[in-house]
């Protein structure tokens, strides 16, 4: 059981979330409500990554922020960042690749909430921003959860573009799915279930943990109709 | 702004919305509700601790850098011996990345953070060198590397396979029915998937074997087909059929050296190595690391 790869792994999906949700929850909420002509493209732009194979994400990013790309040249110039074959890279990557997954279920739950229940906040004398922390969040706060339980899910399973920006460097880039892959090539077959059996385990657990705990929070129930 | 009249049943609305938000957030997670409960107490310590793993490496005082090798799939079992023996007489830390020489050259030259890169070729190095990544030598030239084995193929086949391993490959050619599918390692990017081209040719078996051909990334995942019976046959490193981790797996038999262009095992420093990088680099160039090579079917 590589536990440095476990590690990283769970670093990876949990930062990943955490970046994604105050993103994730801004691209929904004015996806949920925009009547913009554009929106249809920007929807669009948003599914990619969810259609394209990783392997044209992990090429563009190689192509774009590699150490013999301009941007990526300058970028470890002026700032000493590299985002190729380092965790913050593929944090990038990662962040990139789960975007849909996050904005799709908060913006469902955006939608969801009807148009007067925000009008009846402003007019009982609630500025906009304790309309959305007060009345909105919470309400959504179910899509979110889903968001997160996706992100979470998705990046524990993320391999190919790991592969290919990540590099397989142990206790950086090296993922529990790379060091699975790993162990089989190297004829541990013991050690390859090992892994995949605890994924498996760990990513039910959480998220059957994640739905139920969004299952007592949803809105509608014990409402006098 | 004060509510009008009809202001007031949009007033009720949203007090009646607002129930059931208040009802879920008392089984709401800590973050969204105010009083944290003794129950919530334990979930913010496991949490916590959680987190401290997740972190501490960062957190921790940064180590001496371990050493860290690039190194082509032929070598997964010679090299962690080596290693091993390394770790005990030094008590410096390596780590290494296995993969075919081409694809772990590209790696390298987009940036992929090693001090040793060790390929199944020369050629890989080369470019290494030509593009200037390869360290700097007091002369002001880049370091050209160091044989440090030269390397054969064989035939693997899977332990109760029918076919019977020979160096023309008669066996084979005469059992050629049995094949679905013959693996080798992919040519672009893997020296011995090169050689095995190489050596079907000059047997004047590629054209009968290309059809069934299946192309493994990197010599090891190509031996692992075979080992697990996805093909019936294939062409592996003799140093892969060797070690006992594969060896009960399948029987090989040895090709002639002859039939192919030499597999001359090139390894180069980069450009960051450090002191402890080159001290693994004499090691490896050393009679003791000769021996165990020799060991794994390699040439010296």
């Amino acid at each position: 059981m590589d536990w440095q790869a476990a590690r990283v792994s769970i670093l990876l999906a949990a930062l990943t979330a955490l970046v994604l949700l105050p993103v994730g929850i801004l691209l929904a909420r004015w996806l949920a409500w925009s009547r913009w002509r554009g929106k249809p493209l920007a929807e669009a732009l948003l599914m990619l990554p969810l259609l394209l194979p990783p392997t044209v994400i992990g090429f563009y990013f190689l192509l774009v922020l590699g150490t013999n790309s301009t941007l990526g040249n300058w970028l470890s110039q002026s700032m000493g960042l590299r985002l190729v074959f380092s965790f913050e890279g593929l944090l990038l990557a990662s962040a990139l690749i789960n975007l849909p997954f996050m904005v799709q279920p908060i913006q469902r739950a955006f939608a969801s909430l009807p148009d007067n229940l925000r009008e009846a906040a402003w007019v009982s004398g609630l500025s906009s921003w304790q309309t959305f922390w007060k009345i909105e969040l919470p309400l959504a706060w179910p899509g979110m959860l889903a968001g997160i339980a996706l992100t979470v899910a998705h990046t524990l399973g993320e391999f190919g573009v790991v592969l290919m920006v990540g590099g397989s460097i142990a206790g950086e880039t090296r993922t529990l799915s790379v060091a699975i892959y790993d162990r089989v090539q190297a004829f541990d077959l013991g050690g390859a279930h090992q892994m995949a059996l605890a994924l498996v385990l760990f990513s039910l657990l959480a998220l059957a943990l994640v739905f139920a705990a969004g299952r007592t929070g949803s809105p509608g129930k014990g409402v006098p109709r | 702004m004060r509510p009008s009249a009809s202001g007031a049943s949009e007033l009720t609305e949203v007090i009646v919305h607002l129930q059931p938000s208040v009802y879920a957030m008392k089984s709401r997670p800590v973050l969204l509700s105010g009083v944290v409960q003794p129950s919530r107490r334990t979930t913010l310590q496991a949490l916590v601790l959680g987190a401290g793993w997740l972190t501490s490496p960062i957190l921790r005082a940064a180590p001496t850098r371990s050493v860290r090798v690039a190194a082509a799939s032929d070598l997964k079992f010679a090299l962690a011996r080596l290693l091993a023996n390394f770790q005990r007489a030094t008590s410096i830390l390596v780590e290494v990345n296995f993969g075919a020489s081409g694809n772990l050259a590209r790696q390298i030259r987009q940036g992929l953070p090693i001090d040793l890169f060790m390929s199944a070729d020369e050629a890989w190095v080369e470019q290494l060198v030509v593009a200037g990544l390869s360290r700097r030598l007091p002369n002001g030239t880049h370091d050209r590397g160091a044989l440090y084995a030269q390397g054969r193929i064989a035939l693997f086949l899977p332990k109760n396979s029918a076919i019977q391993p020979d160096e023309q490959l008669a066996g084979l050619r005469a059992s050629w029915r049995l094949v679905e599918k013959f693996a080798i390692a992919n040519p672009e990017h893997a020296p011995y998937g090169r050689a095995a081209r190489e050596a079907l040719q000059r047997l004047g078996l590629w054209e009968m074997v290309r059809p069934k051909l299946v192309l493994g990334e990197n010599i090891a995942q190509t031996t692992q087909f075979v080992a697990t019976g996805a093909a019936q046959a294939g062409i592996t490193a003799l140093s892969l059929a060797l070690a006992p981790e594969v060896a009960q797996f399948g029987k090989h038999g040895v090709l002639p050296a002859e039939l192919h262009a030499p597999l001359r095992q090139r390894m180069v420093l980069l450009g960051q190595a450090s002191p402890q990088a080159q001290r693994l680099y004499d090691y490896l160039l050393s009679p003791d690391a000769r021996e165990l090579l020799h060991f794994y079917g390699f040439d010296n």
